[in-house]
């Protein structure tokens, strides 16, 4: 056999994992994952699907009842303290000390990976800079406002730099500049070779970020595949155009439009077909299209199928 | 975890309690000299007088071993149960249980972290004392160790304390009725030998009645019991502690849903 190098490993392989909590719920009902070295990986799905969990599992916050999970070919069974030091965890809810200054937050979790003082102030000067929250390192982290919050946890999950960065949403609640300025920093460290896992709400977020995603919905995987093939499934766009006609406006042959309102219309366009005849029709019937835009973001409407065909 | 990094991370769970409790130093370490302050008062100088000797001292003497010693096991106690505990409740102990630390080097650093106020504690009321009484140490190995031995005793016993709470009142559950009547009854204010038989036998079924007399012992010279068979006590009791800390913390017990 053909010697190819270093061998394709799986930052993270999961095999049949289950999850019963203490109170009878079923969390996780056997999810199988891969997530490839160097992936940008998205975890989706609605409320209560079971994504937390996962990734408290992961973690070790959370007791897994069945199967099994490996972070870089360790199998946390067998070494968690190892396959833990692989991980960063930016947790969905705010997990630090409302007293503790920013930068003991941080460098106090270096310190529990067993980093030295010197190098963790070095790393804390360097990340909550790039996070922008350099300033603010010597307020108690109360002070600090949701979105600084975020960018902490963002920091100090990245203080001991680990092979896999998990964040469960970490835009929940980040106005849209500094949403932007996230998913760029986000690019970068994925670029220099980090793996991220990702979850989100906001499937535009998925979108621009991620290659691979999973959809999970009520414990299990319903979907597991590339942004690119997933939304290569979308075979039908919905346009909405603002348009100026008072009357009746009638069906154009080939498209399924509906008449929001007055000022509103909205078309269905398959993926082949072309924009001109709709226009050419409109405009025959003297309809001026003033506007449009897509109706929802692709993904999204995707989603909303997938997850409500589970439901059905 | 390589050694060196062990040792770094255990470093800074103990400076990061010692910041947390001079960070609050007005709860932490003001109100047992105040208490300190209300005891001599009150027994040592008011009604003390009336009291006469005990164990060959005047009341005053005999009773400030026991007060410092109730001063520094309160305080280790306090500690490791509110600092464990507040950070279950924000969650901020997560922080540690999803790096790779041992569950040891928890335990040591907040143990530790407990020892440390209890004997800045025990310093603060001893200097308190000099004021109303004199003191003069019997046996400073003694002294020492006992004091360092139960404190470390009393901070594990919080974070026994802490791991199974639930709510803020579980923490000041067992302080409020196991400790303080313990302590009370522990021999701090007078010696068990006034007691009748039965209650001697009963007395010493009570573990704070070894350390405060050991203590006693180490300053004054004086004891009810045996003071090997204190040592021996205290030391299994830490180790015990240790043991099921250790297993409560991997287990996950109160941490892990
Ligand atoms: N500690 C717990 N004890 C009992 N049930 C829990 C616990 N944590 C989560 N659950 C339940 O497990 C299920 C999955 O929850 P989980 O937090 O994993 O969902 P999620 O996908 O992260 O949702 P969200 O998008 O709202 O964050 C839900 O039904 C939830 O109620
Ligand atoms: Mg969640």
């Amino acid at each position: 056999m053909e010697y190819t190098g270093r061998p394709a490993m799986n930052a993270l392989s999961i095999r049949g994992l289950t999850k019963t909590y203490a109170n009878g719920v079923s969390a996780l009902t056997g999810i199988d994952l891969d997530v490839a070295e160097g992936d940008f990986f998205g975890l989706l799905g609605p409320n209560g699907a079971g994504k937390s969990t996962t990734i408290g599992i992961i973690c070790s916050l959370v007791r897994k009842s069945s199967g099994t999970v490996r972070v870089f070919d360790v199998d946390v069974d067998e070494n968690f303290p190892l396959a833990k030091s692989y991980i960063g965890l930016v947790p969905q809810e705010f997990n630090f000390s409302v007293f503790e200054q920013a930068i003991q937050v941080v460098t106090n979790q270096a310190g529990y990976y067993g980093i030295p003082s010197a190098l963790a102030h070095e790393r804390a000067e360097y990340y909550l800079g790039k996070l922008g929250i350099w300033a603010k390192r010597h307020e108690p982290t109360r002070f600090l406002s949701g979105g600084m919050k975020r960018r902490l946890m963002i920091a100090r999950a990245l203080l001991h730099e680990p092979r896999l960065l998990i964040l469960d949403e970490p835009t929940a609640g980040v106005d849209i500049e500094l949403r932007r300025s996230m998913w760029a920093f986000l690019r970068e460290i994925n670029e220099a070779g980090r793996t991220i896992i990702l979850t989100t709400h906001y499937l535009e977020e998925a979108e621009s970020l991620c290659r691979n995603l999973a959809i999970i919905d009520d414990g299990r995987i319903i979907q597991n595949t590339s942004v690119r093939k997933l939304l290569s499934q979308l075979n039908c766009e919905t346009f909405v155009l603002d348009v100026d006609s008072g009357d009746e406006i009638d069906e154009v042959s080939g498209y399924s439009m509906r008449r929001v309102d007055e000022g509103t219309l909205e078309v269905d366009v398959k993926r082949e077909q072309s924009l001109n005849p709709l226009f050419a029709a409109l405009s025959t019937q003297g309809v001026n299209v003033l506007s449009m835009r897509n109706k929802a973001n692709r993904l999204e409407e995707l989603f909303l199928d997938l997850v409500g065909e589970e439901g059905a | 975890m390589n050694p060196h990094g062990t040792w770094i991370a255990f470093r800074t769970i103990l400076r990061k309690e010692v910041t947390r409790f001079m960070r609050i130093w007005p709860q932490t370490l003001v109100p047992p000299v105040i208490t300190m302050v209300l005891y001599f008062i009150i027994f040592g100088t008011l009604i003390g007088t009336r009291i006469g000797e005990m164990g060959g001292f005047s009341y005053m003497e005999y009773i400030t071993p026991g007060l410092i010693m109730m001063s520094v096991t309160n305080s280790a106690y306090s500690n490791t149960v509110s600092s464990f505990f507040s950070a279950k409740f924000q969650r901020s102990i997560e922080e540690m249980l999803i790096s790779p630390v041992p569950n040891y080097v928890i335990i040591l650093g907040f143990a530790l972290g407990g020892v440390l106020r209890g004997l800045i504690i025990g310093v603060l009321v001893t200097a308190t004392s000099l004021f109303f009484t004199k003191l003069s140490v019997h046996h400073l190995a003694v002294t020492l160790s006992i004091v360092v031995l139960t404190a470390l005793l009393f901070s594990l016993g919080g974070l026994v304390n802490a791991i199974f709470a639930r709510s803020f009142d579980d923490i000041s559950i067992v302080p409020t009725f196991v400790l303080t009547p313990l302590t009370y009854l522990g021999g701090v204010f007078y010696s068990i030998n006034l007691l009748p038989e039965f209650w001697q036998g009963v007395s010493k079924a009570n573990p704070i009645l070894y350390m405060v007399n050991a203590f006693r012992y180490g300053i004054l010279g004086v004891s009810d019991i045996r003071v090997e068979v204190a040592f021996t006590m205290i030391a299994a009791a830490i180790l015990l502690l240790f043991a099921l800390i250790n297993l409560l913390l991997n287990r996950g017990t109160g941490l892990r849903s």
